[in-house]
């Protein structure tokens, strides 16, 4: 079964902004033209496939697309030409706690956040004793998040995240989020999805964890795909840009 | 399935907005009243006690209408921002964006439903009674306006993420349109020459649909057809426009 698939993706992002209402309402037909043609290149002509049960991990330079390419899978962006497929339910850990809200209490949280990220008020209610315990943040769990620690959100919106119990999970750089032994302990949670046969698109600056996690690599370079499969060489290739 | 996930989406998210707006502040509750209250004890002031304008239970008159407004006004503002201060989860997380504009009106109208009885009070005191019909015009004033005011406040939201002047524009459109709408004054004060007024500007007809069953408990079929023409205008309007634009959201907040 095909998990993800991407035929053909270009996205060019708009820009838009111009030089103010002046500017624009004296030169409207050249600004009109121009907001058209003001864009820029962000993926081109990209094509590949995830199937069920793969690990792979997207590598490439800053800016190269990466991020991109998980907008487009997570569904939040839409590609200009080309086609994304995806199939089963997502779950994103791209930026831990988005959308947490400082007032609300942790618990407060892990439920809103909950359902942003897919899942029904009962499957989390079900769900709340295991993620607060995975949080490890104990009685901090009902205070309000402001007075949290970076350290201590992002836990709990990685234990939010795991929870929902994703087909495919989406990662990108979050594993590097609390302290030593939390780390490890997501490192494992990552590893017991992979045993379970979850489908991981992970992206990550860590090529000694992608060289360790995944099975396939996709390296992006300069917005086009400039190779896809073996880890080995594609990291080989990565290095040597 | 679908519909239970959609209905705790709407409940979760109307149940922050509420929760968040008394966190953190001693009078609660009292503060969705003050705004309304003051406004109404300002223009007491200014037209019944300086420039004595004749007009009966003048009090209970601005207040049929400023609880209202304060509802559509909010949510208007406050819609302006809606993607913006939300950014970080429109980048990352995919669902249904027209569900903050959804609990934004919800939360909203809750402050105007808890304010019922503040109104009532006041129509005790001016001896109006309100009737048993209640019960069939003000859910279907709440559904009409509701409508109304969702529609707008995407409108703005959408709009606001390409054209971030949108904020200052309805700010200043907003207090306009205030004086334009027949609340500190009876519409049968505006001359007949500027009646016109009153049909181009598409809050006129809800205010004064409210103004109607709160002081003479009637629901007036003109006003309410007018109001929900609009409604369903806008809500086509801003629909289409929402659903045109919504894929580009991510890369614009």
């Amino acid at each position: 079964m095909i998990r993800v698939k991407f035929e053909n993706v270009t996205k060019y992002y708009t820009l838009l902004n111009t030089g103010g209402i002046k500017h624009f309402i004296l030169n409207f037909f050249k600004e009109y033209k121009k907001i058209k043609s003001n864009r820029f290149l962000a993926l081109e002509n990209i094509s590949f496939e995830v199937k069920d049960k793969d690990v792979v991990g997207i590598i490439g330079k800053n800016g190269a697309g990466k991020s991109t390419t998980l907008g487009l899978i997570a569904g939040v962006l839409k590609p200009t030409s080309g086609r994304v497929e995806v199939n089963g339910r997502i779950a994103p850990l791209l930026e831990l706690g988005a959308g947490f809200h400082p007032d609300l209490t942790g618990r407060e949280n892990v439920i809103l956040n909950g359902i942003l990220l897919g899942m029904t008020k009962k499957e989390i209610l079900s769900k709340l004793d295991s993620i607060i315990e995975f949080s490890e943040l104990g009685e901090f769990i009902d205070q309000p998040i402001r007075i949290y620690s970076s350290g201590m959100m992002s836990r709990l919106g990685f234990s939010v995240a795991v929870h929902v119990d994703p087909e495919i999970l989406l990662i990108d750089e979050v594993l590097s989020v609390g302290d030593f032994k939390f780390q490890e302990k997501s490192k494992n949670k990552i590893y017991e999805f992979k045993e379970k046969g979850k489908t991981i698109i992970f992206v990550s600056h860590d090529i000694g964890m992608v060289e360790e996690l995944c099975d396939k690599v996709i390296l992006i370079h300069d917005h086009k795909l400039l190779y896809q499969g073996d880890v080995k060489k594609g990291v080989e290739l990565y290095e040597r840009l | 399935m679908f519909f239970e996930y959609y209905k705790d989406l709407i409940t979760e998210l109307t149940k922050k907005d509420i929760k968040v707006r008394y966190k953190n502040s001693y009078l609660g509750y009292l503060w969705s009243l003050a705004n309304p209250l003051f406004l109404a004890l300002i223009f007491y002031f200014v037209f019944k006690v300086v420039t004595k304008v004749q007009m009966r239970d003048y009090t209970l008159f601005l207040i049929s209408g400023l609880f209202v407004w304060q509802w559509i006004n909010n949510s208007i503002m406050v819609g302006t921002n809606l993607y913006i201060s939300n950014a970080s989860l429109i980048k990352k997380v995919n669902f249904p964006r027209n569900f903050l504009a959804i609990s934004l009106v919800l939360s909203e109208g809750f402050n105007f439903l808890i304010s019922i009885p503040v109104i009532i009070g006041f129509m005790l005191y001016y001896n109006h009674y309100p009737s048993i019909k209640w019960f069939i015009y003000i859910p279907i004033a709440l559904i009409i306006t509701g409508i109304m005011i969702y529609s707008l406040s995407l409108m703005v939201a959408t709009i606001n993420l390409f054209f971030r002047d949108m904020e200052r524009i309805i700010g200043l459109l907003m207090t306009f349109l205030f004086y334009m709408t027949p609340i500190i004054y009876p519409v049968t004060m505006i001359p007949k020459s500027y009646n016109f007024i009153l049909y181009i500007n598409p809050f006129a007809p809800f205010i004064l649909m409210w103004q109607n069953i709160i002081l003479h408990n009637t629901l007036n079929i003109k006003y309410l057809i007018v109001s929900l023409i609009y409604s369903i205008i806008f809500f086509l309007f801003s629909t289409f426009i929402f659903n045109k634009l919504k894929y580009k959201f991510a890369e614009l907040v």
